[in-house]
């Protein structure tokens, strides 16, 4: 299981934009790296990154090669409710990562 | 010391200078040869036609944020910003980058929806060369915008380990 960090504020106000921050240990193998004996080393990378607050999606990312291994991504969302945040990665060769967050909206 | 004794040394010194020369050039000609195939701008532009389809890209309204002088191309952090006031019946559907110059163009396509409060996102990519980078922002009215930038990287990603 790769390990994945997740900055959500703990407490929010209700209708305020907070800001979710999420990186996770993954070394994003592009494919066209080659390797010492001149071979490109196979593509390993994470292709899919989808954010659900309380079951409901709101934000979604497809990853290419371009990003850098060990993705950040942040972005925004608005606080309606108290809940979780499901946080979930896929990618090549099977690789699936998952974490949650609470968040108390007062 | 004489002379006779210096000039030896000094050929030495200019044999090894020209011979590392040499190998560098090999390096670079086999590293061309072997390297991954770079997109071309016409490459980006198919693959933005696909996004897009047969609809006009405005410029505005989209703001890429990147250092416009990249030490090391491994990791940019790159930031943008859609201007959308984000609700219901006006949001930003989704934002896609890409590079004209790196071995796909496509970098990142984002989706938002109008619980996301502010259309932005950061991120940290990779970038081949110095070259244009484009955003393109899908509206919830269907109208596509864009900004370009151009940046500078002078140590490459996806060139190590040759």
């Amino acid at each position: 299981m790769a390990r994945a960090l997740i900055n959500v504020p703990a407490k929010a106000k209700r209708g305020e934009v907070i800001e979710i921050k999420t990186l996770i240990s993954h070394n994003m193998e592009t494919g066209f790296r080659p390797d010492n004996t001149g071979k490109a080393v196979p593509r390993d990378i994470i292709t899919e990154f989808v954010c659900k607050y309380n079951g409901e999606e709101i934000f979604r990312a497809e990853l290419f090669p371009a990003i850098s291994a060990n993705p950040f991504l942040t972005f925004f969302t608005i606080a309606t409710e108290s809940g979780t945040l499901n946080f979930e990665w896929t990618g090549d060769n099977g690789f699936s990562a998952s974490e949650s967050a609470n968040i108390t909206v007062e | 010391m004489t002379n006779d004794h210096d000039m030896p040394q000094a050929t030495r010194r200019r044999f090894l200078i020209d011979t590392a020369a040499l190998a560098g050039a090999t390096g670079i000609g086999l590293s061309l040869a072997t390297g991954p195939a770079s997109a071309t701008p016409a490459s980006m532009r198919a693959v933005i036609r696909k996004v897009v389809g047969e609809a006009p890209v405005k410029k505005g309204r989209l703001k890429i944020d990147l250092p416009p002088l990249i030490e090391n191309g491994n990791a940019v952090a790159l930031t943008v910003t859609a201007e959308s006031p984000m609700t219901a019946d006006d949001h930003v559907k989704a934002i896609h980058i890409f590079a004209e110059k790196n071995p796909q163009p496509n970098v990142i396509g984002v989706q938002f929806g109008p619980r996301a409060g502010r259309a932005m996102f950061s991120t940290r990519i990779r970038l081949a060369d110095s070259q244009h980078v484009v955003a393109i922002a899908q509206m919830s009215d269907g109208s596509f915008w864009s900004d370009e930038i151009e940046v500078i990287v002078t140590l490459a990603a996806c060139l190590e380990g040759v």
